[in-house]
């Protein structure tokens, strides 16, 4: 008996992220608003693995993440990989790379942006400073933020 | 001439590329020689001040009377049902994009005018000022007065002097002028509101030269354009006010050095900044650059309104 394999249920078709950091999973639920469907979604928390000691797995039914939602978790969990499968079996893999803008996600730290009050949501756009640290830039009130103000 | 401005949300200075601001300088040299008091007539624009600012307001509206285009609006957010209904923001600006042909919107939060974009139905939005942003028509009335009275906008050597840390102006026209070349800027200001970092950082990313200094004399020989702007009291304790009033407070003495091209700009209201006194010598231009304000919110209006020009 497989018992790793067994600790999550395999799905028949759909999209596994994997290797999402311990803690960050649940996270990555609510933001990426994963549960806003009727899809059935397995959540592992707190499972053994090699690469990053704990791990958090998510797995949605008859759903595949599109390349821009695939990029979106760099954001949190840059070392992620992303599952295709279909009939049990893995016909596919991918690794989130840094986007170029994020939109919805994320909440602007400046308390006087437009983006709050309003039901629409925040968009950023990634830039490099002086020193090539990564900058978060709010497409509405135009202020630059370092990444880790906004995450 | 077809022009790439044409139905374009003026939101941020930062939108238009350096051909676009030349169009505009162009547009505004020629209705200031010219009026064109039919080239938006049947066209409506609605002025919607969810802040009260009378200056902008009465600035934009005379651009508008002046091309013959009719008006309607609002100047005050907090007195109207809009507000009192507490109806948002995005609800406002749809009903009213079903009615005119183009908005022009302030408001006192960052990002206002690019979130009412999201909302137009396509109708071209005019950022008149959003909170601590953006107020794009000012740096092109500033562009416009700079070129004006230097006949270019390149290798000219810029002062500016006051609050450089909340003055939106001066980062806008920092970033305007930094298009074109040679330009250098001589930052004038109390330690507490210096430029942020991002405009030195976008600075040093082009290679052209800045540097702080302690006062106007230092450089007052050195420079074409001397650009003032406010210190709001609130922003420093009591006795760095004390300081910076005597400091960064331009006197007629301080311009015995000045260059015969020295023109002093300023984005007005003016408090106690400048001396009095300065209004009566040739170096004084802020009057008429805030007269100017009228010709670059026409040429921008008429720019994006109407497709073919010249
Ligand atoms: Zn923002």
């Amino acid at each position: 008996m497989q018992i790793n394999k067994l600790q999550v249920e395999a799905i028949k078709s759909g999209s596994v992220i994997d290797h999402i950091p311990a803690h960050i999973g649940f996270k990555l639920l609510s933001l990426f608003r994963f549960t806003e469907t009727e899809k059935r979604i397995t959540i592992g928390l707190n499972l053994p693995s090699q690469k990053l000691g704990k791990k958090d797995i998510i797995k949605i039914e008859n759903t595949f993440l599109s390349d821009d939602q695939i990029n979106q978790l760099a954001v949190y969990a840059p070392c992620a990989t992303v599952n295709y499968i279909e009939e049990y079996n893995l016909v596919g893999k991918t690794f989130p790379s840094l986007p170029k803008k994020i939109d919805r996600i994320l909440i602007c730290p400046n308390s006087n942006c437009a983006s709050h009050n309003h039901f629409i949501t925040s968009s950023f756009i990634f830039t490099k400073d002086i020193n090539n640290e990564i900058n978060l830039k709010c497409q509405y009130c135009e202020k630059e933020f370092a990444k880790n103000i906004v995450l | 001439m077809r022009n790439s401005l044409y139905k374009k949300n003026i939101i941020s200075i930062n939108d238009l590329n350096r051909n676009e601001l030349e169009l505009v300088l162009k547009k505004s040299a020629f209705l200031k020689e010219k009026a064109q008091p039919n080239l938006l007539k049947n066209k409506i624009i609605a002025s919607c001040f969810f802040e009260a600012s009378t200056r902008t307001r009465l600035s934009f509206e005379t651009a508008v009377h002046r091309l013959g285009a009719s008006i309607i609006g609002f100047s005050d957010g907090e007195n109207i049902s809009l507000g009192k209904k507490g109806e948002t923001l995005a609800d406002t600006i749809s009903v009213i994009s079903s009615y005119v042909d183009a908005i022009v919107i302030r408001h006192p939060q960052e990002g206002s005018a690019r979130l009412a974009a999201n909302f137009s139905n396509g109708i071209p939005i005019f950022n008149a000022g959003d909170g601590a942003n953006q107020h794009p028509t000012q740096t092109l009335l500033d562009l416009f007065t700079i070129k004006e009275t230097q006949t270019k906008l390149s290798n000219l050597n810029i002062a500016m002097v006051g609050d450089l840390k909340y003055g939106r102006t001066v980062h806008s026209l920092t970033q305007a002028l930094a298009k074109y070349k040679n330009n250098q800027f001589f930052f004038i200001s109390p330690d507490a509101l210096t430029m942020p970092n991002y405009i030195n950082d976008m600075l040093y990313k082009k290679e052209i030269y800045w540097k702080r200094y302690k006062n106007i004399e230092e450089i007052i020989s050195e420079i074409d354009i001397l650009y003032m702007t406010r210190v709001q009291k609130e922003r420093l304790d009591s006795t760095e006010y004390a300081n910076a009033k005597s400091k960064f407070v331009l006197q007629t003495s301080t311009l015995k050095n000045a260059r015969n091209n020295l023109k002093i700009l300023h984005p007005l209201p003016r408090i106690d900044e400048i001396d009095h006194d300065v209004d009566y010598t040739p170096y004084a231009w802020y009057f008429k650059q805030a007269a100017n304000g009228i010709y670059a919110r026409q040429a921008i209006l008429s720019l994006v309104l109407i497709e073919k020009h010249f």
